[in-house]
């Protein structure tokens, strides 16, 4: 039997596996009971696919040992730092670490244009077709990595949100520079190396005044975003390569990073274009309604621990500042006394509280807390007439009223958890600080509302010790 | 114009795969819980690590005096290693709480 065949056989055969723990992966992490073996047979496909193309690709030749030797070292260099940071990240870090490697992956998309590029300008045909795809790869790529990088600095709280006066006109002239460049070169088949440099800088800079203006409570949009970019630059590598596990893996996640992007905006009840266009904490229109505040009360810590502990329904409502104090151990603890004394506690999530849809199942999971303890938003509101005690901790926007009842607000319209439906309401926090969409919150001066101030873990630990004394 | 035309006409069968695949993405995440978009986003950004491929083939096929080529495919290979690598620990690292909990 022929070896050659017989190995790009082998080759093809492990992309169709790879293909189909792709989709399988996908489809298995849609559901929590399957979702690990999901993952994991994703990334066994991801192994063979990659094990296949070094042993089948090519015919091996003694005179590419170094190509051989810095694949390997490549591999494990990447392996070794990516393992590392991935298991000492912290659970509130998640959203910049997905971000990060997001990012990764778009430089390498962009890397390989590059090569590619400069592969047409020593002989090989050079055709338009080829030439728009190798472009668009290294477009996409360029700005799924700058924009990322910003991502994660802005999660980390390395870089604030600045918004440049123009900023819109600034970014519209931007694309317009990008694919006028990208057209003429392609069009031209003029392959400068200066001009394609151009191309990388302006896709760079794109990807980071693209990301810089829009405020944190978008972030998770954006990262979908982003990461459904890079799947199309993969694509876009399949399909300058042929390579059909590149293609499959590519467009699915281009196509469903779309879907999720699009998800995530119908919770907020935006558009994508608002997110993109309208700069959400640009902060114009925060300080509008400041005259009409009304006065704070405040709750001690002993009134609240009475309140809790003599309620029957409780609901618990977390934010991104359950995440920051690391709290979500102590709310747990919090839970298991309540229900002791008979109280009956549940979670609100609202789907983007946190830096990421999602981040308060993972962040509550990672607490034992049991599933049918969290409840979706829609099913919370429908009980919150009915709850006694309300506790909001470290969560804003996605408990204000302006989102209901004041249309010049940045977030009228998104969907929120109605807390002001409850009996009484505590809200734990830090200072009167903010929201991460930069705007007021009317809710602190709703008369049924007392606020307990201080870091969310020392004042749940305050509450747990107060509770014991009862 | 002949040049986009032959350009379908040869990829035709790659222009089919990606539409079918589009659809596909969006089939398969369309009934997604909230509880998992966090896991989902962290899975699928490993899976477009799938890119790290093109970088090996361009390691594979350079001319061992190509410096270019050879730093800057090195380069992309630690990248799609860190994307692919870090994805999949992360979001098993997320999956796992999940999975110790429905015990």
């Amino acid at each position: 039997m022929d070896i050659k065949l017989l190995g790009l056989s082998l080759l093809e055969l492990s992309y169709i596996v790879a293909s189909v723990t792709f989709i399988l992966g996908l489809k298995m992490l849609s559901s929590p009971d399957k979702a690990r073996k999901g993952n994991l047979i994703a990334g066994y496909g991801m192994g063979l696919a990659i094990a296949a193309t070094i042993l089948f690709k090519e015919e091996f030749s003694p005179d590419k040992w170094l190509n051989y030797s810095l694949i390997l070292a490549g591999l494990i260099i990447g392996t070794v730092i990516g393992v590392r940071m991935a298991l000492k990240v912290k659970m509130t870090a998640m959203p910049q670490m997905v971000s990060f490697f997001n990012g990764m992956g778009g430089a390498c998309a962009g890397v390989i244009s590059l090569v590619e590029f400069d592969h047409l300008r020593h002989g090989g045909e050079v055709s338009t077709g080829m030439l728009i795809v190798i472009l668009l790869g290294l477009i996409i790529g360029s700005v799924s990595f700058s924009g990322s990088m910003i991502a994660y600095g802005k999660l980390e709280g390395k870089i604030a949100d600045k918004a440049l006066p123009a900023g819109q006109i600034i970014n519209i002239l931007l694309l317009i520079a990008i694919f006028g460049l990208a057209g003429f070169l392609a069009i031209s088949g003029n392959l400068s190396m200066p001009m394609l440099y151009g191309l990388l800088t302006l896709s760079l800079l794109y990807g980071v005044l693209f990301v810089m203006p829009i405020g944190g409570a978008d972030m998770p949009v954006v990262i979908s975003l982003l990461n459904s970019f890079t799947g199309m630059a993969a694509a876009f590598g399949g399909f300058l390569y042929g390579n059909q596990a590149m293609l499959t893996g590519g467009i699915l996640v281009g196509s469903a990073g779309t879907i999720l992007t699009v998800l995530m905006c119908t919770a907020m009840n935006r558009s994508l274009t608002n997110v993109i266009i309208g700069s959400f904490g640009g902060g114009n229109a925060a300080s509008a309604k400041s005259g009409e505040q009304g006065t704070i009360k405040e709750i001690s810590v002993t009134d609240a621990a009475i309140l809790l502990a003599y309620a029957n329904k409780v609901s618990v409502v977390p934010g991104y500042g359950l995440a920051v104090a690391q709290a979500q151990h102590t709310v747990h603890n919090l839970e298991k006394l309540l229900e002791d004394k008979g109280v009956e506690l549940t979670y609100a999530i609202h789907p983007v509280a946190g830096r990421m849809p999602g981040h308060m199942n993972v962040l509550l999971a990672e607490a034992d807390v049991p599933y049918p303890k969290l409840l979706e938003m829609e099913d919370a509101n429908e009980g919150m007439a009915s709850t006694d005690v309300v506790l909001v901790i470290g969560a804003n926007d996605v408990v204000n009223p302006a989102a209901e009842n004041d249309p010049s607000s940045p977030i009228y319209g998104m969907p929120v958890v109605k807390v002001w439906n409850a009996k009484n309401i505590i809200v734990l926090k830090r200072s009167m600080g903010k929201g991460y969409a930069g705007i007021e919150n009317e809710l602190f001066f709703h008369p049924k509302n007392r606020m307990l101030f201080g870091d969310a873990k020392d004042s749940l630990e305050k509450l747990i010790a107060e509770l014991k004394n009862l | 114009m002949e040049e986009i035309l032959s350009l379908f006409y040869e990829n035709r069968e790659f222009i089919f795969l990606i539409i079918v695949s589009i659809f596909l993405g969006i089939e398969v995440i369309s009934n997604v819980p909230a509880v998992l978009h966090t896991p989902l986003m962290s899975g699928a950004n490993a899976i477009h690590g799938v890119v790290i491929i093109g970088s090996i083939i361009i390691m594979l096929q350079a001319d061992p005096g190509n410096y270019y080529a050879l730093v800057l495919g090195f380069l992309a290979v630690i990248l799609g290693t860190l994307n692919v690598v870090g994805g999949f620990v992360v979001t098993n690292r997320m999956l796992e709480m999940f999975k110790k909990k429905s015990k």
